[in-house]
């Protein structure tokens, strides 16, 4: 097992055809260390989604190559995208929470993925993640009757529940307020710490980047700068 | 329900939930289906009882074979047949013995004035053995002049009419100006071609139907000896006996014949079978309508399933849990509404409108099978649901 939880080479990304066609991604190369989490920054439009996108395997590569989890993904199919997300946990910026399912039942839904399982054990585990992002008091509500921040934090839970390998996340403090925010990131770094999940992020939050073990900035689809702090 | 579901799928049963969430609208989906139920059971009850109507006359016959004109389609249409060909089918081996049928509409006139229609059955009082036990065994008195075995359910007509005949008192009325008296009776109630039915012997007919001629009966029954297949003896029977005039059956190919022309040929059956058709496409409609729409509404969540890993037979399974769903919540309320419309009609019409034993079934699992149908037909909009566009 390499120490790499994702590596890119030569990376490039395009939208659009014939005339329309625009590249997003140019020539990314980089080497992501397992149980690190490192911060995507850089303006609108700078490719930053995109590759995150193109590392969680949710687009197809088209040139270039990732490696996730040490399986390349050029050329990958549609079913090993489809089994390597079930080690992968997406926090979005959107919570995209199922509107018809409680607190406890979102958080479930990752859990499932991976198969029917103990039901009493997949609740327990559903409850204490929910109760590690301080909504034991929340399990059986639906989202329409929680806040932005809760439903963030329902989210969060969702994504990290089955203990994924790699976390994708999208501004996943955006809806929080400072000490929320903080705790999430917390969180993270500490599933890093003690179980080598990997992190990768993309934020505009200021407040919580000294907590970075790396910060790569794209400015129009390249890597303009690549530091550890 | 949502426990039962979650036990019964081994997950969460989203699809319920997600039905659910708003009660109003899933309360519209289930009557929606439970209206296209209630059309397919209505047009199947009166498919049903138009069958039962066509196939009851012939309970009262007992032959083998019939003989009847060429371009007869039912027991009560065609031209008439040549008493010869009686004569004729009797030098052929296997024939034991035969005897001609007369078919005709009376009009029964009530006391009140109005009137109804009787479908009339005749043959020699001394061929009453191709008669039903039942017939045969009050045929016999019909050689008394005018006389005749009436239907009791006749439609329209009320019971109280024929209470004194059932205690044996015979009851005069009148048919096409003359006087008819009922001095037995039988019970079929009313078809889609008459309101009752009537059965006198061939003398009594044929004073009552003065153009017609004891040398043309309708139909000409053949009983077969003992151990001889009807099919044998009909087959010999076609080669001597001219096709362009008569045809020759034995009495349940021309009972299958007869239904067959009366659900697919006549306008009456290829209407109902019509309706059935359009309630299976209204519920196949409204049960797409109702699957694609929960399907747009929720493409991030399953976009975001997507995202997490689950696979395309999930997604399958919660739109086909959807449309089980919505075929038994649908399937009840249209059964039990039908149940009901099939007594009222039933009382209305004196037509046998009811629920036989397979068609709840055979509705129920036609139910699911559209139900599917619309749901594997909803679930090419999960196409749409892309999770790279969740960021």
């Amino acid at each position: 097992m390499t120490d790499m939880a994702i590596q890119t080479q030569a990376l490039d990304h395009f939208f659009g055809e014939g005339e329309a066609r625009k590249q997003a991604i140019f020539d990314v190369n980089l080497e992501i260390e397992r149980g690190k989490l490192t911060i995507l920054m850089g303006p609108s439009g700078s490719g930053k989604t995109t590759l995150l996108t193109l590392m969680g395997c949710l687009r197809h590569v088209q040139s270039g190559s990732v490696t996730l989890l040490e399986r390349e993904l050029k050329g990958a199919g549609e079913a090993e995208p489809v089994r390597l997300r079930r080690r992968l946990g997406f926090i979005f910026q959107a919570h995209n929470l199922h509107e018809s399912l409680t607190a406890t039942e979102n958080v479930l839904m990752g859990l499932q993925v991976h198969g029917k399982g103990n039901a009493a054990k997949q609740m327990a585990a559903a409850h204490h993640m929910l109760r590690l992002v301080g909504l034991e008091d929340r399990l059986d509500y639906l989202p329409g009757n929680l806040s932005g921040g809760q439903k963030q934090r329902v989210a969060v839970a969702r994504a990290l529940v089955s203990n994924p390998d790699v976390i994708f996340a999208d501004e996943p403090t955006a809806a929080l307020d400072k000490v929320s925010g903080r705790n999430v990131v917390d969180m993270l770094k500490t599933m890093g710490r003690e179980r080598g999940t990997t992190t990768v992020m993309v934020t505009h939050d200021n407040r919580i980047l000294e907590l970075a073990d790396r910060i790569i900035t794209l400015e129009e689809g390249r890597v303009v700068s690549d530091v550890r702090p | 329900m949502s426990k039962l579901l979650e036990r019964l799928l081994g997950r969460l049963p989203v699809g319920w939930l997600q039905l659910t969430h708003s009660r109003t609208r899933f309360a519209a989906a289930v009557a929606g289906v439970a209206f296209a139920n209630l059309l397919v059971f209505m047009q199947l009850g009166i498919m049903g009882a138009m069958s039962t109507a066509t196939l009851a006359p012939y309970n009262f016959l007992d032959a083998d074979i019939m003989i009847s004109a060429e371009d007869a389609n039912t027991l009560t249409d065609g031209s008439n047949v040549a008493r010869a060909r009686l004569f004729q089918a009797m030098t052929v081996a296997g024939v034991e013995s035969g005897a001609p049928l007369f078919v005709g509409i009376l009009e029964f006139k009530l006391p009140d004035g109005t009137n109804s229609t009787l479908q009339t059955f005749a043959t020699e009082v001394a061929d009453r053995d191709f008669l039903s036990a039942e017939i045969a065994a009050q045929f016999s008195r019909l050689t008394q002049e005018n006389t005749a075995l009436i239907d009791t359910k006749t439609r329209g007509v009320d019971a109280s009419v024929f209470a004194d005949l059932k205690d044996g008192k015979p009851f005069a009325f009148e048919v096409n100006g003359q006087t008819l008296t009922a001095i037995g009776t039988l019970e079929l109630g009313g078809g889609f071609s008459a309101d009752g039915t009537l059965f006198v012997s061939d003398q009594t007919f044929l004073r009552f139907f003065g153009k017609r001629s004891s040398g043309a009966p309708n139909h000409v029954l053949l009983k077969v000896a003992d151990g001889v297949s009807p099919q044998v003896v009909a087959e010999r029977l076609r080669s001597i006996l001219p096709a362009a005039s008569v045809q020759v059956n034995t009495l349940a190919e021309y009972k299958a014949a007869d239904l067959a022309y009366q659900s697919l040929e006549r306008p009456t059956g290829i209407i109902f079978g019509f309706g059935v058709l359009i309630g299976i496409i209204v519920g196949i409609v409204i049960v797409y309508q109702v699957l694609s729409t929960d399907v747009a509404d929720h493409l991030k969540e399953y976009a975001t399933f997507k995202a997490m890993g689950y696979e395309h037979r999930f997604f399958l399974g919660i739109v086909l849990e959807e449309a089980g769903i919505l075929a038994v919540f649908g399937f009840i309320p249209g059964f039990i509404v039908s149940m009901g419309l099939y007594a009222g009609l039933s009382a209305v019409t004196s037509l046998p409108v009811y629920m036989d034993g397979t068609r709840p079934f055979m509705v129920f699992f036609g139910t699911l099978a559209a139900c599917a149908l619309s749901g594997a037909i909803a679930t090419r909009r999960l196409a749409a649901a892309d999770p790279a566009d969740l960021f």
